[in-house]
């Protein structure tokens, strides 16, 4: 794999971080070089989030810069929209298809815009998927980051089993199993 | 094996491995978790402090003591910290001395954005820097190595993306240092005029020394490559520079003070033009200036916020450098037409009990004077219900100052509001001066029984120590009174009429007081009793939007409005304040 540039982004509170954490785990395993940056603090508040990782040969700055990007992963679709101009030419979006509206848009001082899967699918290759339909379906509407970290999984070249490996080390002993399930439930649906 | 490990985690593997006893902090983003992760190290003893200024006094102490030992804190703790920091640069150290200040460029999780480098030169102490995990775990125990090597306090910058990126590390092993002798030295460690005027003369020997050793220290390194440009960086603007330009010769620095003037000068003569990249202020640039050697940096790369590598890399297209060893790849990003982004700021959480103050003190619209902390997220709408935030403790001083600038008129409109970890920081002293000095202010200490906005550490009034042991606890309600308030009352914040009456009579008395507002933070895992979610009736809702004016993140009016349960707290101040009873609680629902 050449030197890969993943955004996860999302909303404050939504679990970004663990699926980061999984990914880095993944590709430290693969023997790269990876860092992975963090947001703690302040916009953990419901803020808007974004969590950088980048694995290859030797990655110096722990940011994807913009047009370093070869995937955005978005926990909700505002956030892909904001965060999508960082994505190289031929890149890709996958986004849940959940809203959360900002606070700003609930008090009528802004609008959420109307067509993001318009104005995404026009700009690069997009995936909306409803990961919140599925995490429920599987059991735990919180296991959404499995779900995306899934059909992330599925176009990046590591081996499924070692993605399950890393999940089963990182996530609470008692939730292994819906995090697992939901992980494959993600894997499986861009094959479909 | 590599691990993979925050910045801020390698420093406390570092201080681990390097022998540390005794570490004290005050938490602030973004240097928590260094001090949060050497307490689950064993054969450290770990504290939160209730302020810098404390925790730097308790590692010097220990320092004297003869032990290795730690004091960690944000940039604007260095403030609070500073008084101490200045004489131990005097004093010098017995056990080795580090102090880990964080700076936080684009001000993620602060106030302002100032750059600790000046402190170290100020004080007259050597500051490292890291650029990455591993950089941070060797440096640390490089920064106790030169602490007892040259009798000084060591400063370790970092910055926000280095204490909070992950990236690999090897651990080595804990290396016994033991304790050194103890022997009272009167003219080393008491700095009376007389015995600091002499340790002021070693102190200007002492930094000629670390001077010298700037110009050896493995810490700096030169990397030749193309030579049409060098560039001189260090920390987290070293990566940027590196990724902006993989062809340029560098001059990376881990010890940004002293900075070694001969290297430096040897190598702006072995390039052709010589770029300084540096966060914030024109530090190193300023320096080299001053060697009259000619060098470029912030006339084209931004001077405010964080940097990256794109603003590096078009900073030096701009400066002419040639292409081929930049690395252009922002202009081959995708192109997205999007009219205008909603801006998506933090927000108080479902079930925070500062809302159901800033819903009262908005009511009364009274001036707020307020501090540091979740609750400061009140300020901003809809219940903007702040007037000012400064630093932490300012609230209440700020509140006194209003009052003696416009009278009592005033004084009834005010209230200071404090957080609980705020108001032991630093709080008390204007709290004093407000009882001292014949003052009336009405101050709420907002007592959710954590340090919050830092992400729940425990401090004096919670009753729990830094490793969630039980431990003595402040009582905030006494501690008023003992200082001579004679109005403290505790209150309810969800209950919002008493409440209100509440701030009612203590804005109008014409003495000191204190109102603690008393309700766990929503988060806190101990205090969680989760109640049922509520539900909006939409056959009586008439939208008047009194519920949307709380600021909760679970409330929605996309078409009709709507509580999301995933979300919600259950703390029922959307259904008090809602004119048709059009919500109630989930369980209680026909
Ligand atoms: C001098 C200084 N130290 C640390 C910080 C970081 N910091 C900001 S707010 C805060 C404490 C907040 O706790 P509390 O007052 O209890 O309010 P809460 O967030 O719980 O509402 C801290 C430690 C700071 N801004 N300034």
């Amino acid at each position: 794999m050449a030197d890969t540039g993943i955004l996860i982004v999302g909303v404050g509170g939504q679990g970004t971080l663990l699926s980061s954490r999984i990914l880095g785990e993944v590709a430290l395993y693969s023997g790269f070089d990876v860092k992975v940056s963090e947001v703690h603090g302040m916009a953990q508040r419901g803020g808007s989030v974004v969590t950088h990782v980048r694995f290859g040969k030797r990655v110096y700055s722990p940011l994807v810069g913009i047009g370093q990007a070869d995937f955005i992963l978005a926990f909700e679709k505002l956030e892909a929209l904001r965060w999508a101009g960082y994505l190289k030419k031929g890149g890709m979006i996958i986004a849940n298809a959940r809203q959360i509206p900002p606070i700003p848009v609930t008090l009528g001082l802004q609008k959420y815009p109307e067509d993001i899967d318009g104005i995404l699918s026009g700009a690069a290759t997009t995936h909306m998927v409803d990961a919140s339909k599925i995490a429920s379906d599987c059991g735990s509407p919180r296991s959404v980051n499995m779900v995306l970290l899934g059909v992330l999984a599925s176009r990046l070249d590591f081996e499924k089993e070692l993605w399950l490996k890393v999940i089963r080390e990182t996530v609470p002993q008692n939730t292994v199993e819906i995090n697992t399930e939901a992980f494959s439930r993600g894997y499986e649906f861009l094959q479909g | 094996m590599k691990k993979l490990l925050l910045g801020n985690e390698a420093v406390a593997l570092g201080a681990y491995e390097a022998g540390v006893k005794v570490a004290s902090a005050y938490p602030g983003t973004p240097s928590t978790e260094i001090t949060e992760s050497i307490s689950k190290y064993d054969g450290i003893y770990t504290e939160w402090a209730p302020n810098e200024k404390v925790a730097l006094e308790v590692a010097l102490g220990a320092s004297i003591a003869g032990a290795r030992a730690m004091a960690c804190m944000k940039h604007v703790g260095l403030n609070v910290a500073a008084d101490p920091l200045f004489t131990s640069s005097y004093t010098g150290i017995n056990g080795g001395l580090v102090i880990v200040v964080a700076d936080d460029p684009g001000m993620h999780s602060s106030q302002n954005e100032q750059d600790s480098r000046f402190y170290g030169r100020a004080a007259h102490i050597p500051v490292l820097e890291p650029s990455d995990s591993q950089e941070a775990k060797d440096f640390t125990k490089l920064a106790f190595e030169i602490s007892e090597a040259f009798d000084t306090p060591v400063m370790l910058r970092m910055t926000t993306r280095v204490s909070h990126s992950r990236s690999l590390v090897e651990p080595g092993e804990r290396m016994d240092c033991g304790l050194k002798s103890y022997e009272k030295d009167a003219d080393k460690y008491v700095m009376m005029p007389a015995m600091a005027r002499a340790r002021r003369a070693i102190l200007v020997e002492r930094e000629k020394k670390l001077q010298e050793y700037s110009e050896n220290a493995d810490l700096n390194k030169i990397e030749y490559n193309d030579r049409s440009i060098g560039i001189i960086a260090a920390g987290g603007a070293y990566n940027y520079a590196k990724e902006a330009a993989p062809g340029a010769s560098f001059f990376k620095l881990g010890l940004v003070w002293p900075l070694p003037q001969e290297l430096i000068k040897n190598f702006a003569v072995s390039v052709e033009r010589l770029f300084v990249v540096e966060e914030l202020e024109t530090f190193i640039e300023d320096y080299i200036k001053t060697l009259g050697v000619e060098v470029f940096g912030k006339e084209y790369f931004p001077k405010i916020g964080e940097l990256s590598y794109e603003m590096v890399a078009r900073g030096l297209k701009a400066a002419g450098v040639k292409h081929e060893i930049l690395n252009l790849a922002f202009e081959n990003s995708i192109e997205v037409k999007a009219s205008s982004i909603p801006s998506r700021p933090p927000a108080l959480c479902p079930g925070c009990p500062h809302r159901g103050v800033y819903h009262v003190l908005k009511k009364l619209n009274l001036t707020v004077t307020g501090d540091i902390g979740c609750y400061t997220l009140g300020a901003l709408p809809p219940l903007s219900s702040m007037d000012t935030c400064i630093c932490m403790g300012a609230s209440i001083g700020n509140a006194h100052g209003m009052e003696k600038a416009r009278g009592e008129d005033a004084s009834v409109k005010t209230v200071a509001v404090i957080g609980d970890s705020t108001f032991i920081h630093s709080g008390i002293t204007g709290l004093i001066d407000v009882v001292y000095n014949n003052g009336a202010a009405t101050v709420i200490i907002l007592d959710n029984s954590t340090t919050g906005m830092t992400g729940h550490q425990e401090h004096p009034a919670t009753g729990f120590n830094i490793k969630g042991e039980p431990a003595n606890r402040i009582n905030l309600e006494k501690l008023c009174e003992v200082v001579g308030v004679r109005r403290v009352r505790v209150e309810d914040p969800f209950d919002l009429e008493k409440f209100e009456r509440a701030v009612r009579e203590e804005i109008s008395s014409r003495e000191p007081s204190v109102i603690i507002a008393r309700r766990p933070c929503a988060l806190l895992k101990r205090n969680r009793s989760k109640n049922p979610p509520y539900y909006v009736n939409t056959d009586t809702c008439i939208a008047c939007g009194t519920c949307l004016e709380m600021g909760c993140p679970a409330i929605t009016n996309t078409d009709v409005v709507s509580i999301d349960e995933s979300m919600c707290a259950g703390c029922g101040l959307c259904a008090a304040v809602c004119p048709t009873e059009s919500i109630a609680r989930g369980d209680m629902h026909g």
